[in-house]
């Protein structure tokens, strides 16, 4: 199970150089980390979305495995219909190989407009991995808000105006969602860690059926981020509380890391300007405390469905 | 040994998808195709074929599956009707473009609102720039042969283009009719083996789906299945020869029905051409010369085989089991282009009938035979069966 990193390094990448994501996204971080955890062969399906545009612009594409994209809500369904054929193929003789068979959805794709088909595909329990790269936002398209949007940001379609702050609703909890969906494996990170992302990704791919991840990945243009800070947000992400990382094998929840000391909301909020119109005034502080609440009662959650508890160091 | 048996045109569609015995079939129930996979299902569960029947949550996942299935290798299939076509509309032209040979047996049925489970052309005609071929047909027998022979003409390597098989919703899918069935052996041996061409599937030779392509390549793209969509003519023709041979029965790509010295004729398409050809004869015993052109092949549009048919009338109706709002009808615009581009000026009244299955009957038809005859001719919209 455990990975080396000396054995990764001169691993064939399934993605190549060359695509045009932004310098510092976190999408293609994603995808080079997931892919590494996997050793059969595999065939990728994406939704629409910045990965999908910017790594198939023709003639030229950056996979060097096979690669479905049709549609912006359909990963699901590409990824139930590549299995079904590999199933029927492979029961034929046609195929022969064992195939490993991973979709990728931004948060769009995925909580949005694509979570029916995730979920028929979930349910039916086709054998796939499916990664929702989550920017929290429609960013191929704008940076327009996506039900993973943060509370508070500013957006295309939720902008921070004089009277309303950005966005107002919390993001939905996708991950306990797809949990209720009683597959094999789900898991819910973000990627400063390369080594924790790749034997997660694994776990993934190696158990039969479906299974989900959500993997936060900074998008750096509309966050407003330095490209450089890409692995530190992601750290902060975690260390407030705000993005939990845990796993939920057959049912059990896993807490996958507990910061040793409590770090406020705005330590994450800060480095965003996406969140800097909340730094100033009264409005935008009411937002940071609500945030910070939300943040509390949702790692409060975690944790009970985890059986932890959690004494941060002072 | 063929055998006959009474079915419906569902069943009919269903068996032939156990004979043809397709690799993956992902289909979703809607009135009138419902019968479709709930009969095709019974057959997984009995082990009768080897197909892996994937029940999705929608038809967009329906068809989203079978165009990966399809891409991935698979021979697919499916079906369904009006809302569910209409669900639908967002990949079509992606599976065309995909080149992805699927099957589907399209149950025709009106798109509301008013709500409306009943048969007319108006979702297929919706989906008529997709980039699929469009095979419409009269009777069960037509319905289950067209099936067998559309999985050769999707899959013919000059064409590799999916097929839609019409068949009006409850006129032809639940009526109960004779039909003669090949043997298992024959069908299998007709339609051979899927031999894709770039599966998603062969690893070693990976290849990517789904590129983006913006002002630089996607006219050049389409420009290719517009030329796809030349060739299906021919490969339409070889197989149905082919498939004559085999059963006797001869499905050209349009149906003349006493054409050939007619001074009149009716252009319709499907089951209503039933009550047209009836009328004809009548008719024709009343010394009138009249005929009835079907038009089987819609997509693409056999404008020569039409044209050669028609040339010789003085006066023709054509019959639309659709409206196209705010604009003439689709079948009545596309014979009257054609028969523009052969420079042939023949007098044509354009007539919709039948929208939300409201019955066509042979004295609909005979009102628009003596408007010809009566040369009561004129290029304003009317109506058959329909009350003022
Ligand atoms: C049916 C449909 N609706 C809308 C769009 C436009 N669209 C393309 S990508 C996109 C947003 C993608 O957001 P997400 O899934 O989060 O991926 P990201 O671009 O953020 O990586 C939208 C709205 C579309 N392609 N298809
Ligand atoms: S816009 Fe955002 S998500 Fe898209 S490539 Fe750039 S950084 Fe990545
Ligand atoms: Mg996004």
């Amino acid at each position: 199970m455990a990975v080396k990193l000396k054995d990764l390094i001169t691993k064939e990448r399934a993605m190549r150089q060359g695509h045009r994501m932004c310098p510092g996204c976190g999408a293609p971080t994603v995808v080079q980390q997931a892919l590494l955890a996997v050793d059969d062969p595999i065939v990728i399906t994406a939704a629409t979305g910045c990965l999908e545009v910017s790594t198939t612009i023709y003639p030229y594409n950056s996979w060097g495995v096979p690669f479905l994209h049709s549609a912006f809500e359909n990963a699901g369904a590409n990824v139930s219909g590549i299995e079904a054929a590999y199933v029927a193929l492979k029961k034929k003789g046609k195929v022969k190989k064992d195939i490993k068979f991973v979709a990728f959805g931004g948060d769009g794709g995925t909580y949005d407009i694509g979570l029916q088909a995730l979920s028929g595909a979930a349910e039916r329990g086709h054998d796939f991995t499916y990664i929702c790269y989550n920017n929290q936002g429609y960013m191929n398209t704008g940076a327009q808000r996506s039900s993973a949007t943060p509370k508070g940001a500013n957006t295309s379609t939720a902008p921070a105006g004089t009277v309303i702050p950005g966005k107002i609703q919390k993001p939905k909890d996708l991950t306990a969602i797809m949990a209720a969906h009683h597959i094999p494996y789900v898991a819910q990170t973000t990627i400063f860690n390369p080594m924790e992302v790749i034997e997660k990704v694994k776990r993934a791919i190696e158990t039969p059926g479906p299974a989900f991840l959500n993997i936060l990945a900074p998008c750096v243009l509309f966050w407003r981020l330095e490209p450089s800070m890409q692995r530190e947000i992601c750290k902060l992400a975690a260390e407030t509380r705000f993005w939990p990382i845990y796993e939920v094998i057959d049912g059990e929840w896993k807490l996958g890391y507990k910061p040793r000391k409590y770090v406020p909301a705005e330590e994450f909020l800060k480095p965003q300007g996406r969140f800097r119109h909340l730094l100033k005034g009264d409005i935008g502080k009411a937002v940071i405390a609500d945030f910070q609440k939300d943040i509390d009662e949702e790692w409060e959650y975690v944790l009970k469905r985890c059986g932890e508890t959690w004494e941060p160091q002072a | 040994m063929p055998r006959k048996d009474i079915t419906s045109g569902n069943w009919a569609v269903a068996e032939a998808m156990r004979q043809i015995n397709p690799d993956v079939v992902a289909a979703y129930p809607i009135t009138p195709s419902t019968d479709i996979p709930m009969k095709f299902s019974e057959f997984v569960a009995d082990g009768l074929v080897d197909t892996n029947l994937v029940t999705v949550e929608s038809e967009h996942s329906a068809i989203s599956a079978c165009l990966a299935a399809s891409v991935s290798g698979a021979r697919v299939m499916t079906a369904s009707s009006a809302n569910g076509v209409a669900l639908m509309h967002e990949i079509f032209p992606i599976a065309a473009s995909y080149r992805a040979p699927i099957v589907f047996g399209l149950v025709n049925r009106c798109l509301g609102a008013p709500i409306n489970i009943h048969c007319d052309h108006g979702d297929s005609m919706a989906e008529r720039d997709s980039g699929w071929i469009h095979i419409y047909c009269e009777d069960g027998q037509e319905v289950y042969d067209t099936m067998i022979m559309a999985v050769r003409i999707a899959e013919h390597k000059e064409v590799l283009l999916p097929v839609f098989v019409c068949q009006d919703g409850f006129i032809t899918s639940h009526c109960f009719e004779p039909v003669e069935f090949l043997d298992d052996e024959q069908v299998t041996k007709f339609i051979g083996e899927r031999d894709p061409l770039l599966p998603l599937l062969d690893v070693d030779n990976p290849v990517a789906y789904g590129s983006l392509a913006l002002t630089d390549y996607f006219f050049e793209i389409k420009r290719q299945q517009i030329e796809a969509m030349k060739h299906v003519e021919t490969a339409y023709n070889d197989v149905a020869a082919e498939f004559a041979r085999v059963t006797g029965r001869n499905y050209p790509v349009v149906d003349k029905y006493r054409t050939e010295d007619a001074d009149y004729i009716m252009v319709i398409m499907s089951s209503a051409a039933g009550a047209a050809k009836e009328t004809v004869d009548k008719l024709r015993e009343q010394g009138h010369k009249v005929g009835c052109l079907r038009i089987r092949l819609f997509r693409p549009f056999p404008a020569k085989a039409i044209v050669d048919a028609l040339k010789g009338a003085k006066g023709i109706a054509v019959c639309d089991r659709a409206a196209s709002l705010g604009a003439p009808a689709p079948l009545f615009t596309e014979i009257k282009g054609a028969l523009y581009d052969a420079g042939v000026h023949i007098p044509a009244n354009t007539y919709v009938y039948g929208l939300g299955g409201r019955d066509f009957f042979p004295h609909n038809a005979e009102e628009a035979f003596m408007d010809l005859i009566n040369k009561k001719m004129s290029t304003g919209e009317r109506y058959l069966g329909l009350r003022e």
